[in-house]
């Protein structure tokens, strides 16, 4: 019998406490779910977007139950639409909770966006200002999603592609209150604040100056496509089509030379490459992940390359 | 509303921007909402445009996901103006996109350009289903002995019970052999079929499987799966089909894993 495969509660095996500090990790897509159970096991980790796991059964469940007895996993929610103005979904929340208590995952996140207005699901990560009014209002559902779940979620930065004339916050100052308020974690997109800094013509340097690092949990590390606005400034949209490019990976570098080492993803969720592509990327990061130790007195100290 | 309730204030001024946008995402004569800027104040249609293009193309791509045979039918620019129209006229009310298109098949039926196939909407309909059944709880199938442990004198009585991903479609025209000659890798060559066809969507094992069942075995599998014993429900069906083979039917649903137990006198009782 798998853990959790078709037994559940006393009658399913026990799930490994993977830990997954320090370590890098990619996706997870069921068309390398062969070519990762036929490798010798290595360091990694595997994130799912939770909203696939949702259905009652079937072979998604399958998948993840054998891929969570071998490696650490982390769920991530694409559709909680905790930066609405509605209430949440009181049905999604809880089948938010039902996963996570199915698979133990080592971290859990949710956006910084949107997603659902009234009854329509839009199926995109949608912006929001940042006020007075909206931050009450997302530290309250951050608070209602982490007491549902019983424990912390990570909040991921967007990628923007404009700004709202009512804001009266920077996005770092609104992340930082909000993590302050709630006491959630927070997984920092790198690609996200370059594909920002270069839509809104600001600094990528300047936002992680400015950007709680002492609090993240996680990096996401992804690829861009390049097009431009119709003044022909640049216009980078966030597609996880490809590979990461090299001033995110400069930036990543950048990060972890202050933070130390932190679980790291690789997301590539279209156009997906076949299993020793995706896993070469994954190398790349945890390369630059295993240059960089914490001193005894927690300083950061990177090892000559 | 009194503006002066401060939860209310916070309310309005927070609902306007989601309301902004929602209205324009999936209606592209609209300008951008009056609240955004690009850097530097500047126009920012062709940004809020990026939203508009993801949610549309996302749609369309979660259409193209559930129903690849019926966009192997159509070829992808036919397909996907199709799908724009629906994703428009009908997005998701469900975050979880594998619950989405259930109303497609019946647009497919309305729409003009796909009057010419008329089976396109039936095809779509075992592609929804398909989906369902790979979704669906796990469980056990029937096995053979446990039908054949049941005294003689009882079997009349027995119902059964529906194995979560079992599915029964009918159609007039041959869906099950459009459907899956288009469900596989291998050119599709010409389909003769003209005759109805009904699918039957079993998960028996790890993966759906997907077979054609005579009119006559899919009458009576539909009478068990909506709980009609196993005597009333041969009867009728040979009633209706005088060479009905009940035997090699109950050994064609079973092999299939349509049920996942049986009950005598009504009280579930699983195996």
């Amino acid at each position: 019998m798998e853990p959790n495969g078709i037994a559940t509660g006393h009658r399913a095996l026990r799930f490994p406490r993977h830990r997954l500090d320090g370590i890098a990790g990619t996706s997870f897509k069921h068309e390398h779910l062969s070519a990762i159970l036929q490798q010798d096991h290595r360091k990694g980790f595997f994130e799912v977007h939770a909203e696939n796991y949702m259905g009652e059964g079937g072979p998604p469940h399958r998948a993840l139950s054998r891929i969570r007895q071998d490696y650490p996993v982390s769920i991530h929610g694409v559709c909680m639409s905790i930066g609405g103005p509605q209430p949440l979904d009181e049905r999604h929340l809880s089948r938010f909770k039902a996963l996570i208590e199915r698979y133990e995952p080592a971290l859990v996140s949710e956006h910084l966006a949107w997603s659902t207005h009234e009854t329509t699901y839009f199926n995109d990560l949608l912006p929001l200002p940042y006020t007075a009014g909206t931050l009450q209002h997302l530290a309250d559902h951050i608070d209602q999603v982490q007491e549902t779940i019983g424990r912390q979620i990570l909040l991921e930065n967007p990628s923007s592609y404009l700004t709202f004339t009512e804001s009266t916050m920077t996005e770092t100052a609104f992340i930082r209150e909000l993590a302050r308020r709630t006491g959630c974690g927070l997984l920092l997109d790198v690609n996200n604040v370059f594909v920002s800094a270069t839509n809104l013509s600001t600094s990528a340097l300047d936002y992680l100056a400015d950007y709680p690092l002492d609090v993240v949990q996680e990096i996401h590390l992804a690829g861009h496509a390049v097009q431009s606005d119709e003044n022909g400034a640049p216009l980078l949209i966030d597609s996880h089509d490809g590979p990461v490019c090299d001033a995110v990976w400069a930036l990543y570098e950048t990060v972890l030379g202050r933070t130390g080492p932190i679980a790291t993803l690789v997301e590539w969720d279209s156009a997906i490459p076949d299993w020793p592509t995706l896993t070469r990327e994954a190398e790349a990061a945890q390369a630059i992940l295993d240059r960089c130790t914490v001193t005894e007195d927690g300083r950061v100290r990177r090892a000559a390359v | 509303m009194r503006p002066s309730d401060p939860a209310i204030a916070v309310e309005c001024e927070a609902a306007a921007y989601a309301a902004h946008f929602a209205g324009r995402l999936l209606d592209p004569a609209r300008p951008a909402p009056p609240d955004v800027a690009a850097p530097g104040g500047g126009a920012a249609e062709r940004r809020f445009g990026i939203y508009r293009n993801n949610v549309t193309v996302s749609l369309i791509e979660a259409l193209a996901a559930v129903f690849p045979a019926t966009l192997r039918i159509t070829g992808p620019d036919f397909f996907r103006a199709m799908a724009r129209f629906h994703v428009r006229a009908t997005p998701p009310t469900s975050p979880l996109l594998f619950e989405y298109g259930r109303d497609f098949p019946a647009f497919i039926e309305t729409y003009r350009h796909a009057r010419s196939m008329p089976w396109l909407a039936d095809v779509a309909r075992i592609e929804r289903a398909w989906l369902d059944a790979y979704h669906a709880a796990d469980a056990a199938v029937l096995a053979s002995e446990t039908l054949a442990a049941v005294p003689p004198d009882a079997l009349a009585a027995t119902r059964f019970i529906a194995h979560p991903a079992t599915r029964l479609l009918a159609s007039d025209y041959p869906a099950f052999s459009i459907f899956s000659a288009n469900r596989q890798e291998a050119p599709v060559g010409r389909i003769t079929a003209t005759e109805p066809e009904w699918t039957l969507l079993t998960r028996p094992h790890l993966e759906v499987e997907a077979r054609k069942v005579a009119p006559d075995a899919a009458m009576m599998i539909a009478a068990l799966m909506h709980g009609v014993p196993l005597g009333s429900a041969a009867g009728d069906t040979l009633a209706a089909f005088p060479d009905f083979d009940l035997s090699a039917a109950i050994a064609g649903f079973i092999e299939a894993g349509a049920f996942r137990g049986i009950s005598k006198n009504g009280a579930d009782d699983e195996t």
